[in-house]
C-alpha cells in the first residue's frame, strides 16, 4: 500500500508523471530549479530528473506565460508556476488576450495547452500581496478553465485531464493545503466519508454515511479543510448534519452532482476565500437558484473574505478570511435562524 | 539604386493597392470596425518575406496586411476576412488584426507577440534547428514591458528570434520623440542582442543587409533586433491622421511608389495597372460573397487531444 502523501508531494508526483509521459511538456517558472525546488518546494527534484523540460526563468510573469503560449502554438505543452498567485495579474494579458482568445479567435479551434499553477490564499501570514485569492478574476473567460487542487481528487489524474483538454487553464493551489494529507480510501477523517461523483474531474462529496444533511456546503479545495472542521463542530456541538461538496473544476461550473443533495437539503452555503463581488461563489449560487428554484428553503448563502486586503498579522488575517468558526456560524444561522 | 524585380514590384504594388482599396471601402461605408494600413511600409514586408522560410514562425501585429500578403499572396482571403465574407482566412472571427495561417499569426495587443514568438523560437531551437521566429513590431511597441521580458529570455537562452522593428516615427498619434527615450539600438545593446539598422527601403538592398545577420540567428547566435527606418503615409486607422499636411507631403515625396515609377518607367506603369486591376477584381468578387459563417464548435472538435504532435499549422495544412 502506498505511503500517505501530502498534497504538495502528490502534486510533485503528478508533475513528474506528466513530464515523463510527454517529452514535449515544459515546466517553466521562477526559482523552480534544484536544489531550491520552488518557493513551496513543489518542483523539487524535477529539474534534476527532467533537465531539458524544466526551465528556470527570470522574474517575468508576462514573458514566461507568453513563452508558454508560443510553445503551445508550436505543438508543445507548458505548465507555468506563478510563484504566488497574486502575480498572475502580471500575466493577465497573455492568459486572457492571447492564450484563451487564441483557442477560437482564428475561426477554428487552436489547441492551447497552457496551465498556470497559482499557489494561492492566506492563513500563512504573507501579507496583502502574497495571500490573495484571485479565482474570480479568471472566471467567465471564454476558453479558459479554472481549477483548484483538493485533497480528495487524484492530482495526477487532474493534471493529466487539464493538459489533455487542450485549452488554457489556471490551477489554484491553496498554500495551506500543500502540507495537508491527500485523502484516500473514502475517509475524509474519522467521522466523515467521501466519494467523487459526476463527470471528470468530478465533485467530492464529504458526508456521514446514514444521516441526511440539513445543509450543503460548497467550497473549493482550499477551503475544504476549514469546512470539514466546521462540519465536525456542527455535528458534535450542535447536532447539525452537513455535507461538503468540493468541485475540482471551478469554471466552467458543473453542479450536476450537487443538485440532488442540495435540492433535498434545501439549504446551501457557498464558501470562498475571495472578497465579495463577481465571484465564483456567486456563479454557483446563480446556478443553484436557477436549477433549484422552488426547492430551496432559503436563498443560497455566500460566505466570503471580508471586503479587505489580507493583512499580515496572523490575528488580523484570521479575522478577514473565512474560518471554521465563521463557516459553522453561518450554517447554524441558516438552520436555526 | 537597382530596379526591383517584377516579383518584388508586384508584391509592393499589390499591398499598396490593397490598402488603398480598404481606405476607399471605409470611405464608402462598406467596411466595419477599424483597419490599420501599412501604406509606405510595404518594402519591409516584401524584403523580409523572401528571407523567411515557410517553417519559420512569423508574428504580425495590428498593421499586418502587408506581412500577410507578402507571405501568402492571398488578397481575396484577407479581404474576405476583413469584410466578414465567406472564405476569409479566419472565418470572419479574427478580422484585420487576428490572422492565423500556417505559421503566420497576427494579434492586436502591442508587445504581446514577442514572448509568444520566443516560445516558438524555443520550440524551433529544440526541434527544427535553422528555423526562426520573427516578430514584427513598431517603434511604439518598445513602450510595452513584454518586449523586454522576451528579449531578456531570448538572449539568455540564445533563441532564434528576430524582432523586426518598423520605425515609422509615429505611434498612433504620438511622435517617437515623445514616447521613446534613448534609442532602440541602445536598448538592444543593453541586453547584448545583435542589432541592425536598415535605413534603405530598396527591397534588394534591404535583403542584402539583413541576410547575413538573419543567417547568424539561424546558426544559433541568438536573437537579432533589426530596425527598419520607414514611413507611415496613411492614418493610424481609417482617417484619423492629425499630422500637418506638409509633413505628410514630405513623407510622400520619399515614398517608394513615385521613386519606383520614375526608375522603372513603362514596366512600373504596366505592373501598377495590373495590380490595381487585380485588387479591383478581388474587391468586386469578395463583395459579392455571402457573409462568413464560422463553423460551430462541434463536441468532437472540443474533445481533449492526446496527440502531442497536433499543432495548428498541421491542422491548417491538413
Amino acid at each position: 500500500m502506498a505511503a500517505r502523501q501530502r498534497v504538495a508531494e502528490s502534486l510533485n508526483a503528478a508533475l513528474a508523471t506528466a513530464l515523463a509521459d510527454d517529452p514535449r511538456l515544459y515546466l517553466l517558472g521562477e526559482d523552480i530549479l534544484d536544489p531550491y525546488g520552488g518557493a513551496f518546494k513543489v518542483t523539487r527534484g524535477l529539474s534534476t530528473r527532467f533537465p531539458r523540460q524544466v526551465l528556470g526563468t527570470p522574474i517575468s510573469e508576462a514573458g514566461i506565460v507568453g513563452l508558454a503560449g508560443g510553445l503551445a502554438l508550436a505543438g508543445d505543452r507548458a505548465i507555468v508556476e506563478i510563484m504566488f498567485g497574486d502575480f498572475a495579474t502580471l500575466a493577465f494579458d497573455q492568459v486572457v488576450n492571447f492564450a484563451a482568445k487564441s483557442v477560437t479567435m482564428y475561426g477554428r479551434r487552436v489547441p492551447m495547452p497552457v496551465v498556470l499553477r497559482c499557489p494561492t490564499g492566506g492563513n500563512r501570514g504573507y501579507g496583502p500581496t502574497h495571500s490573495q485569492s484571485l479565482q474570480k478574476h479568471f472566471v467567465g473567460v471564454p476558453s479558459l478553465a479554472v481549477y483548484e487542487l483538493t485533497p480528495y481528487h487524484d492530482t495526477t489524474d487532474l493534471l493529466r485531464g487539464i493538459l489533455a483538454a487542450g485549452e488554457p487553464a489556471v490551477l489554484f493551489e491553496d498554500k495551506v493545503l500543500y502540507t495537508d494529507w491527500m485523502r484516500r480510501d473514502g475517509a475524509a477523517d474519522d467521522l466523515f466519508r467521501y466519494d467523487v461523483v459526476g463527470d471528470w474531474p468530478g465533485v467530492a462529496r464529504v458526508r456521514l454515511d446514514d444521516a441526511p444533511p440539513e445543509c450543503i456546503v460548497v467550497a473549493p479545495g482550499g477551503v475544504a479543510d476549514r469546512a470539514l472542521a466546521a462540519m465536525r463542530r456542527l455535528l458534535l456541538e450542535s447536532e447539525i448534519v452537513t455535507e461538503l461538496h468540493v468541485p475540482a473544476r471551478l469554471y466552467p461550473v458543473d453542479l450536476s452532482p450537487v443538485l440532488d443533495g442540495a435540492g433535498r437539503a434545501g439549504r446551501v452555503l457557498v464558501v470562498e476565500d475571495s472578497t465579495a463581488g463577481g465571484t465564483w461563489g456567486a456563479e454557483v449560487a446563480h446556478t443553484l437558484h436557477t436549477e433549484l428554484w422552488g426547492r430551496l428553503r432559503r436563498p443560497v448563502r455566500l460566505l466570503h473574505a471580508a471586503d479587505s486586503v489580507v493583512p499580515a498579522a496572523p490575528h488580523l488575517e484570521r479575522a478577514v478570511l473565512p474560518q471554521d468558526g465563521s463557516i459553522a456560524g453561518a450554517v447554524e444561522e441558516m438552520c436555526h435562524g | 539604386m537597382t530596379e526591383p524585380t517584377d516579383a518584388d514590384l508586384r508584391r509592393l504594388l499589390l499591398i499598396r493597392h490593397f490598402e488603398t482599396a480598404l481606405l476607399d471601402l471605409f470611405a464608402a461605408g462598406r467596411l466595419a470596425g477599424t483597419t490599420h494600413t501599412c501604406l509606405g511600409q510595404e518594402p519591409v514586408a516584401v524584403a523580409l518575406a523572401d528571407l523567411l522560410d515557410e517553417r519559420d514562425f512569423e508574428f504580425s501585429n495590428h498593421r499586418g496586411h502587408g506581412h500577410y500578403l507578402a507571405r501568402f499572396d492571398d488578397p481575396a482571403g484577407l479581404l474576405a476576412e476583413i469584410m466578414g465574407r465567406a472564405g476569409g482566412v479566419c472565418a470572419g472571427v479574427g478580422g484585420s488584426q487576428h490572422l492565423l495561417r500556417g505559421r503566420f499569426l497576427s494579434t492586436g495587443v502591442q508587445g504581446e507577440s514577442v514572448p509568444v514568438a520566443a516560445g516558438t523560437a524555443l520550440h524551433l531551437a529544440r526541434t527544427e534547428p535553422g528555423k526562426l521566429a520573427c516578430a514584427h513590431i513598431g517603434d511604439g511597441t518598445w513602450g510595452a514591458g513584454a518586449v523586454y521580458e522576451a528579449l531578456n529570455l531570448a538572449v539568455l537562452w540564445r533563441l532564434p528570434l528576430v524582432v523586426a522593428v518598423e520605425h515609422n516615427g509615429i505611434a498612433q498619434s504620438t511622435p517617437t520623440a515623445a514616447q521613446l527615450a534613448g534609442t532602440i539600438a541602445g536598448r538592444a545593446a543593453a541586453f547584448g542582442a545583435a542589432y541592425l539598422h536598415v535605413a534603405d527601403d530598396d527591397v534588394a538592398a534591404m535583403r542584402d543587409l539583413v541576410a547575413g545577420p538573419l543567417a547568424r540567428v539561424r546558426d544559433g547566435a541568438g536573437p537579432l533586433v533589426v530596425e527598419f527606418a520607414t514611413r507611415r503615409l496613411g492614418p493610424h486607422s481609417k482617417g484619423d491622421d492629425a499630422r500637418p499636411p506638409q509633413q505628410l507631403a514630405a513623407l510622400r515625396e520619399h515614398d517608394w511608389y513615385p521613386r519606383h515609377a520614375r526608375l522603372c518607367g513603362e514596366r512600373f506603369a504596366r505592373l501598377d495597372a495590373e495590380q490595381r486591376d487585380r485588387v479591383a477584381e478581388v474587391v468586386a468578387e469578395v463583395s459579392a460573397r455571402p457573409p462568413a459563417t464560422p463553423p460551430a464548435p462541434s463536441p468532437a472538435a472540443l474533445s481533449p487531444s492526446d496527440n502531442p504532435a497536433e499543432s495548428p499549422w498541421q491542422l491548417v495544412n491538413a
